[in-house]
Parts: C-alpha cells; sequence; structure tokens
C-alpha cells in the first residue's frame, strides 16, 4: 500500500517510523480566521501523531459543532473523521471506541460544546473514562455565532458592548471533580507543549482532558481576555518544561536526578516534566485544585499537567470487552447456535 | 398466531363455559401479586389454552390499585375484553367499583374481610385469606407473598386447575428452586382443601387440558425484541431507563452474557452501555454503528423527542441503527404505563428538514423476534435508522404465541468496502450512487488504506463526503436519499393479507398490537359484513398496500391513537383513493377490544 514500509527498514530522511512522511497526516486547508489558535493546535496534532509513528488510518477524528469542531478537517485527511452535533462528541465518540478499541481517537470540542450543551456529556465520559484525547479549544466566546460569551468567559468581561456577569466553568476543575486521571492545560501559543502534551494524551488508556486556551483573533483577542495572545503570553506559568518520550527511544536528557519528574503512561511511554521554578506534585488531586483555584484568584494561566493518575480502568476494561475489534467478528461469533436457540425456547414453553 | 375460524352458527350460552372467559385480579401495586397472576397464567397456558396477561398497573413502585387481565379462549383469541367474566377483589379501594363493573352472571372470588355491597346476580366465592394464613403461618416476611396464594388455591378449586400444573408453573417462575415453591404450594393446598370443603359450584366456568395448537412460547414482546436483537448479532446496545421499553434492554444483558462471552477469557464481544439521558444513548449507538458494529437502543416517546436531532444527524450521513420505540401515551408525560400507537407520524418524519424514517411494525410477540433480527440487515442494507415501532401492550404483556423461527438467512452487512477493495478499485467516494440504487459504498474507521478515510458530517457534502454548500450538491444528494428510500419498499416486511372475505368490496387495514382483536372482530362480524383485512409491517408502504386500497370502495383503518395517524399516511400513499380511506380510531390507553372495533364497523356500514 501507498506510503508503507515496513517498521524495521532504516528511517530515510523525513520519514517516521512507519515510513510515513509529514504530508501523509496532513488535512484540508483551514477556513478559520488568519492566526486562529486552532489552526495551531490542527499543525501539533499533525505534528504529535507523525513523530509518534501513529498511523492516521488506526485514528479517529470526532468533533461537535463551532469553529473548534470544524478542524479535524484540517488534520490527518487519511482519518476517519465524524463532526457530529454541537456538545454530543462524547457520545458518538464512546459508542465508535466501543466499537473499535483499537482506534485511537482524537476529540476536538470549543467552550461551548464542552462547558455549555455538552458539560452532561463530559461529566459522564470522564466518569465512564472512555479511553481517547479530549482537547478542548477553549476561546471564551461563540465564533462561528459572532461572539457571544460563552461558560468560560471571565467575569466581568466585554463582548460586542455586553458585560459578561457570570463566573466562568474552568473545565479542568470540572474534569478533576469527574475523576478524570489525565488533565493537562496549554496554550496555543506554546505550540511545543501543546504537541508534547497530546502525544503523552494519546499514550493514556482512559480519557485524557487537554484544555487549551486559543484564543479567537476576531472576537476575543482583547488584551485585557484571559483567551487573548496578549495575556496569555505576559501571563503564562507553565508548571514544568514537558517532553514525551516513546517507550523504546533511549533518550539520554542532560537533566539532572531530582529536576526532572516522569510520568509512565499506559503503553510504556514515559513523560518527562522538568522542574521549573515551583515543586508541583500532578499525581497529588487536591493540590490541582488547590492550584487552579490560585491560578484563577492570581489571574495566572498555569499549563502543563495538572493531574495524572492510571488508576481507574477505562470503560472497555469496565465492561470486560475483548481487545479485537466487535465491527470485524463474524457471523459464527455474532450469532448465536441453532442449538443454544433451541434451549432459549425450551426455557419459555 | 394461527386463528381458526369459526365455521357454524354463533354459540348459544352453554352450561359451562370451557377455557373461554376474561379474568380480572385487582389488587394492590407492589404487593407480590404478580407470581400468583403468572402461576395461573402459566397454569393455562401448560394446558395448553391460548391465554393472555395483561397488566394494568398506575405509574407508582407501591400503593395504587392495580389489575391483572387474564383471559383465555380456545380459538386463540386473547385480545382485552370490555367485561369480565371473573373477578378476583382483593383490593378494599376498588372492591366497589370492580363489583359494579361486573356483567350479570359473572363471578367473584373475594378476600372476606372486605367492605362491599354484594350484588344478587352475581357468583360469590369468599377467600378466608386470614384463617388460611393462620393455618399455613408462613414465614413473616413473606406473608404478604403467600396471601395471595390463597386465591390461587381457591380458583384453581373452583375452576379445576390441576395443583401439579401450578407447582409446574411456580418452578418455572422461580427458576427450579424448590424452597420458595414448596412455600407457595403450602398455601395453594390448603386453600384448595378449604374450597373443596366449603364451595358449592355455582358458575359455568372451567378449564380442561387442550391439544397446544397455537401457542408454544409464553413471553413478553420486550423480550422477544431483546432475544431477536441478540439473534441479528447486536454489538452495541446504548439505553437510558424509560417505561414501557426499560425490561428491553434489561432481557437483553441478562440474556446476551451466556452466548456472547468468549468462554476462555471471560470477555464479551459485546457492550451495554446504561448512558446519562436519551441523547447520549442514541449518540452512542450511531458511533458504534457508524465504527461498524451492529448498534441499537431502546426507548419509548419521550425519549425519541430527545433523540431526534441525533436520529436527523444519522439519516442525513447515512449510519445504520436500529431504535425500538415501545409506544406509550403522550404527549408529554402522558400516562406512561398504558398503551398507545401515537408515536406513527412523529417517527416517520422524525428530524427536520426532510426526513424519511424506516419503520417495522411487529404485530406479535413472535414478529418482535423475528423484526427483531432482521432491522439490522434492513439498517446496513440501507444505511440508515430503521425503528422497530412497539407499544406497551406488545412490549410489557405476556403473550402466548407461536414458536420463534431462527433466523432463515445470513447477516447482511450491505456495502462495506475493506482495503482489499480499495486496492483493486483504486478509488472511493463515500455518497457516490455506484450502483443507481441510492445507497453508497462505506468504509469501516480503521480499514488499513490511505483511500479508506473520510469525514462523516450533517452539514452539506459532495459524492466525497467533502463539505459542500453548492446547491446541485445538495439536490442531487436529497434525491439519491429519496431513491434510497423508495428502494426500501420492496426490501422491508410486505403486508400480510390476514383474511380474504368472500367477495369483499369493504377493506381493513391496521397493524401493531391490535391484529389480535381485529381478527377477532372479523370472526365476530362473521356474515354480518365482508371484508378482506391487510396487516401493513412497515413503513415505507409497500406496492400491495396501495394496489388493496385502490381495489376497495371502503377501507378502514384501525389504529390506537386519537388523531388517526397511519390513516393520514395512507392518503398520502393513495390520495387518488384518499376519500374512501375511513379511520376507525380510539386512545384511551387500553388495547383495543373485538366487541369496540365489530361496533364501529357495523355503525359506519349502517351509516
Amino acid at each position: 500500500m501507498a506510503n508503507k514500509s515496513g517498521v524495521n527498514e532504516e528511517k530515510r530522511k523525513g520519514e517516521n517510523a512507519l515510513g510515513l512522511v509529514k504530508a501523509d497526516y496532513r488535512g484540508q486547508p483551514s477556513t478559520l480566521c488568519q492566526g486562529c489558535g486552532h489552526n495551531s493546535i490542527a499543525n501539533q496534532i499533525i505534528n504529535a501523531c507523525f513523530e509518534a509513528s501513529i498511523p492516521p488510518e488506526q485514528v479517529i477524528k470526532v468533533s461537535g459543532i463551532g469553529c473548534s469542531s470544524k478542524s479535524p478537517t484540517y488534520f490527518m485527511s487519511r482519518s476517519h473523521g465524524f463532526n457530529g452535533l454541537h456538545g454530543r462528541m462524547p457520545a458518538l465518540a464512546t459508542g465508535a471506541v466501543m466499537a473499535n478499541q483499537s482506534l485511537k481517537a482524537i476529540g476536538i470540542s470549543g467552550d461551548g460544546d464542552t462547558a455549555s450543551i455538552g458539560i452532561g456529556h463530559f461529566i459522564h465520559l470522564l466518569r465512564r473514562n472512555v479511553p481517547m484525547v479530549y482537547i478542548i479549544e477553549n476561546n471564551g466566546v461563540y465564533g462561528l455565532t459572532k461572539g457571544q460569551f460563552s461558560a468560560t468567559a471571565d467575569k466581568g468581561q466585554v463582548l460586542k458592548s455586553n458585560v459578561n456577569p457570570f463566573m466562568p466553568v474552568d473545565v479542568c476543575l470540572e474534569a478533576l471533580i469527574a475523576n478524570c486521571g489525565f488533565i493537562a492545560r496549554s496554550f496555543a501559543g506554546d505550540p511545543k507543549q501543546v504537541k508534547e502534551l497530546i502525544k503523552a494524551a494519546l499514550s493514556y488508556r482512559g480519557t485524557a482532558v487537554l484544555d487549551i486556551i486559543s484564543p479567537c483573533v476576531t472576537f476575543n483577542n482583547r488584551d485585557e481576555s484571559t483567551k487573548s495572545y496578549t495575556w496569555g503570553k505576559q501571563h503564562e506559568d507553565p508548571l514544568h518544561d514537558v517532553t514525551w518520550v516513546p517507550k523504546k527511544e533511549e533518550i539520554s536528557l542532560d537533566y539532572q536526578p531530582g529536576e526532572v519528574k516522569q510520568v509512565e503512561m499506559h503503553d510504556g511511554s514515559l513523560l518527562w516534566l522538568k522542574k521549573l521554578d515551583q515543586d508541583y506534585d500532578p499525581t497529588d488531586r487536591y493540590a490541582a485544585m488547590r492550584l487552579l483555584d490560585k491560578a484563577y484568584q492570581e489571574h495566572i494561566l498555569v499549563t502543563g499537567l495538572l493531574y495524572f493518575s492510571k488508576a481507574q480502568p477505562s470503560l472497555q476494561e469496565t465492561e470486560r470487552m475483548i481487545d479485537e475489534p466487535i465491527t470485524g467478528l463474524t457471523e459464527d461469533v455474532l450469532r448465536p447456535s441453532r442449538d443454544a436457540f433451541e434451549a432459549l425456547l425450551e426455557s419459555y414453553r | 398466531m394461527a386463528i381458526e375460524q369459526q365455521s357454524e352458527n354463533p354459540p348459544t350460552i352453554p352450561l359451562t363455559r370451557c377455557n373461554d372467559f376474561s379474568m380480572v385480579v385487582a389488587t394492590v401495586n407492589g404487593s407480590g401479586s404478580q407470581t400468583a397472576n403468572l402461576a395461573i397464567m402459566r397454569a393455562f397456558f401448560r394446558m395448553g389454552i391460548p391465554t393472555s396477561g395483561k397488566n394494568l398497573f398506575p405509574s407508582n413502585i407501591q400503593g395504587l390499585p392495580t389489575w391483572f387481565i387474564i383471559r383465555t379462549n380456545p380459538r386463540g383469541f386473547t385480545a382485552r375484553r370490555d367485561h369480565h367474566d371473573i373477578l378476583i377483589a382483593m383490593n378494599q379501594a376498588t372492591v366497589q367499583e370492580d363489583v359494579n363493573d361486573l356483567p350479570s352472571g359473572a363471578v367473584v372470588f373475594y378476600a372476606d374481610h372486605l367492605n362491599f355491597e354484594p350484588r344478587t346476580d352475581l357468583v360469590m366465592y369468599p377467600i378466608p385469606v386470614r384463617d388460611l394464613l393462620r393455618e399455613v403461618n408462613p414465614p413473616r416476611n413473606f406473608r404478604d407473598y403467600i396471601t395471595n396464594m390463597a386465591y390461587v388455591g381457591v380458583v384453581a378449586q373452583v375452576l379445576g386447575i390441576p395443583a401439579k400444573k401450578l407447582e409446574n408453573a411456580l418452578l418455572t417462575h422461580f427458576n427450579e428452586r424448590k424452597k420458595p415453591v414448596e412455600l407457595n404450594m403450602s398455601m395453594i393446598v390448603a386453600a384448595m382443601r378449604w374450597a373443596a370443603g366449603n364451595i358449592v359450584k355455582q358458575d359455568p366456568f372451567c378449564v380442561e387440558e387442550m391439544e397446544q395448537s397455537c401457542g408454544r412460547v409464553m413471553m413478553d414482546g420486550n423480550t422477544a425484541a431483546a432475544l431477536g436483537s441478540i439473534y441479528g448479532g447486536v454489538g452495541f446496545v446504548g439505553w437510558y431507563p424509560i417505561t414501557p421499553a426499560s425490561s428491553l434492554a434489561e432481557e437483553l444483558e441478562h440474556h446476551i452474557a451466556a452466548v456472547r462471552t468468549d468462554p476462555e477469557t471471560g470477555k464479551r464481544t459485546y457492550a451495554i452501555v446504561q448512558a446519562e439521558d436519551e441523547l447520549s444513548a442514541v449518540g452512542m449507538a450511531i458511533g458504534a454503528g457508524w465504527a461498524g458494529a451492529r448498534s441499537m437502543t431502546s426507548t419509548s416517546g419521550p425519549g425519541i423527542c430527545l433523540m431526534s436531532e441525533l436520529v436527523g444527524l444519522a439519516y442525513a450521513a447515512e449510519i445504520p441503527i436500529v431504535i425500538w420505540n415501545v409506544q406509550r401515551m403522550g404527549p408529554s408525560t402522558g400516562l406512561p404505563t398504558r398503551t398507545s400507537q401515537g408515536d406513527i407520524l412523529f417517527t416517520r418524519y422524525l428530524g427536520h428538514g426532510d426526513t424519511n424514517q424506516v419503520m417495522l411494525l411487529p404485530g406479535s410477540v413472535k414478529e418482535c423476534f423475528e423484526f427483531g433480527w432482521r432491522a439490522f440487515d434492513y439498517a446496513e442494507r440501507l444505511q440508515t435508522p430503521v425503528f422497530v415501532m412497539s407499544d406497551l401492550d406488545l412490549g410489557m404483556n405476556v403473550w402466548v404465541s407461536d414458536d420463534f423461527e431462527y433466523p432463515d438467512e445470513p447477516i447482511q452487512r450491505g456495502k462495506i468496502l475493506t482495503a482489499e477493495d480499495l486496492e483493486r478499485l483504486g478509488t472511493f467516494g463515500r455518497y457516490r450512487d455506484v450502483d443507481g440504487d441510492g445507497i453508497p459504498y462505506r468504509t469501516l474507521p480503521g480499514t488499513d488504506h490511505p483511500l479508506a478515510g473520510y469525514f462523516t458530517r450533517g452539514t452539506g457534502h459532495d459524492e466525497d463526503a467533502k463539505y459542500s454548500e453548492d446547491p446541485e450538491d445538495w439536490e442531487r444528494n436529497m434525491a439519491r436519499l429519496t431513491r434510497k428510500y423508495e428502494g426500501a419498499r420492496a426490501m422491508l416486511p410486505a403486508p400480510l393479507l390476514e383474511h380474504q372475505g368472500k367477495e369483499a368490496s369493504i377493506g381493513l387495514l391496521a397493524y401493531g398490537s391490535t391484529d389480535i382483536a381485529v381478527q377477532e372482530a372479523i370472526c365476530e362480524l362473521d356474515d354480518r359484513l365482508d371484508v378482506d383485512y391487510m396487516r401493513i409491517r412497515a413503513i415505507p408502504f409497500a406496492e400491495e398496500v396501495t394496489e388493496f386500497i385502490v381495489s376497495h370502495e371502503r377501507i378502514y383503518v384501525i389504529e390506537m391513537n386519537s388523531d388517526g395517524q397511519l390513516h393520514k399516511l395512507l392518503q398520502l400513499e393513495a390520495p387518488q383513493a384518499a376519500m374512501r380511506l375511513r379511520s376507525i380510531r380510539k386512545n384511551d390507553g387500553l388495547s383495543l377490544t373485538a366487541a369496540w372495533i365489530t361496533e364501529q364497523l357495523l355503525t359506519a356500514e349502517e351509516a
């Protein structure tokens, strides 16, 4: 098949371990506004999947409705995509990964999609721990309908001469309360961190939530908005320097012991968290809550891996499903035998 | 159900009426009377007597009045009747009204501590419930359940139900566990003994064993639907609890484990997820159907309302799923424990914009099983949602049915391209009408070929699934969907000519659970009205339906809703004969009776 060579073959220039080039991970040209944070995230999804050598055919891209939800078109055209309904992406993704366990699901949602119309589904997706990467492209505004406040908009924020009177929903806090085991926050203006977190999220067997502040250049890029480039750049406070290391790749980083905290993913890959000026333990759920609360009070954008736990089983494990996709089962498995049928009827006689 | 037509003249009232009566048991909801009622019904069933059991219950867990109606009929007519021949009165709150409602000559078995005004034109038998309870002295925590067995014993003695049949029925009920059976039988035997010594039979009703001609299986429609789904190879179920559909998913979960669990690993080849709401239930089912599993959900009217946006998406994006609608009374919460055929029009067009849904209309428990497995074949062959329209009467009540038949066709998964197909073809467009039947080819996510991927969306799209606002793309796509829908007419279960009159110019059309009452009505009408009767089993209608309509002078469409919903659909289907189509409809929450249908038809024909 085209663009595919054996994994054992020596890597040629510009190819990943699958023998695919970056172009094999590209999507359609974006129709979003120039400079939209969502485009930057789409590019980092391409880079992450390419670098982690994930076969595009094994990825499904699922989304709801809104600017964010349009963006699965802009990466990985060789993957199956499903642009669903406003707020309902979690349900569609759940069904798809339950039908086929081998699929890697990347869900793209927005703040309207996740924090308003779909918040119920979001919470229940996390409660079930459906294996997927759940990216919230968070800009605090309804872009596609031209600039209404979303539920993550700051209190007191001004849009189209209206003032938002309500406290924002913090999707990371919601995820913490819903017992999500992988919660990260990042900033579209920090592509390296976005990319490394996506790679780690793809290695996690459960729901991995990435809340990525993604400024809307048309409606909400005012300097005072916490969802703007200027504010993000001035107020970003990374918890650590993030590097994802695949299981097989032996890279020696020249960090001193004690400077680096390693977090092991389900597939054996490691997320290296190089300590910056603060000492933060991402496996402490209460520390994460305190951190988010403090960040809100102090108007700081903390980014990085906020919380991590491998403790919860995935929904497929909970449901004790076979490892193979049930989509490939043949009639001899799908339809019980005539003997079983006769025995069944006998019990209703 | 095979029903013998009566050839002789109507019988005069016999001195004994064997195997032919309607019995109502009046109890309090939550008092555990279901075991007693089912024991009586199952004993009739085991004696080869055609029977049905209908639970008329309130939307309540405990404390409100409830009635269980058992009808027996040697010819297999087991629809509800307007009046009952036998009352078992166990509820002080309703006893007077229950007694007042009886026709003259009826029989009353009553708990002897109840206070009410008796009637002299009825046969009255007391049941000394408290005395018997003292005599049997069951453990305290079982008292309520055992109390009910007092009426089972007295009724058995008076009607002639052998104790062995009841014991046998209880063994089935308690999954062959001896202890509860012994406990219950101790009361039944004591009550039978008391009745034998104290009751002088004054009524004509009795039961005797028959050769089991119709009725080999005793089951409710939701269980039959669940079993049908299992034999259809279901892989994913997303559901949310709702009366009267809940037991469908619960029975499915109960039965599937034995046949779809890997014996070595203990792992399952299916998944059943109880969702957070109906939107999620159907959304999960759509996601699984898109990924390539045989996928379904089950719900009732309010759930269908919530599902409508997602169903519209599945329709537009052409994703196979099966949706069971076990109908109840609407609008709104309506009467959640009463039956109706009120969602026909709504479901037919479910979704905004131009939507045309495929619907199956099972008319019996046997068809709940058959359509249960066939629905997946239709959904995957047509790549569209398929609705199976059951109702509370069919779904939750207990019916006696002919044997089900093992699927006689292999699983049909429709047009799916594999990696090998793609390699051979060298090209793929998700919505191209390659075969001219409006049904495109699909690939499943995970197909290992660079051409396999496509983008599914509810937004406007061209033949290659790319976003398009081009007016021609839109029109071409909608025209293809119409072509597909038209093609479904010949694919779906054909209507059945259930009864052919002598030279009838009058046609009857009906569907779903009303069939059994319509069949009985035709028998009652006998020489008084010559009719042909066709039962419709699917929407879009087969050509035979239009042929039936245009070949009759007057066609009565009999249904259980207030607006005459199928009648309206048929008028649209055959506008040239619209004025010949008459609506006979009732929507009071109860299943139709033959007497009512007969009266309606005769009145309409006299007018």
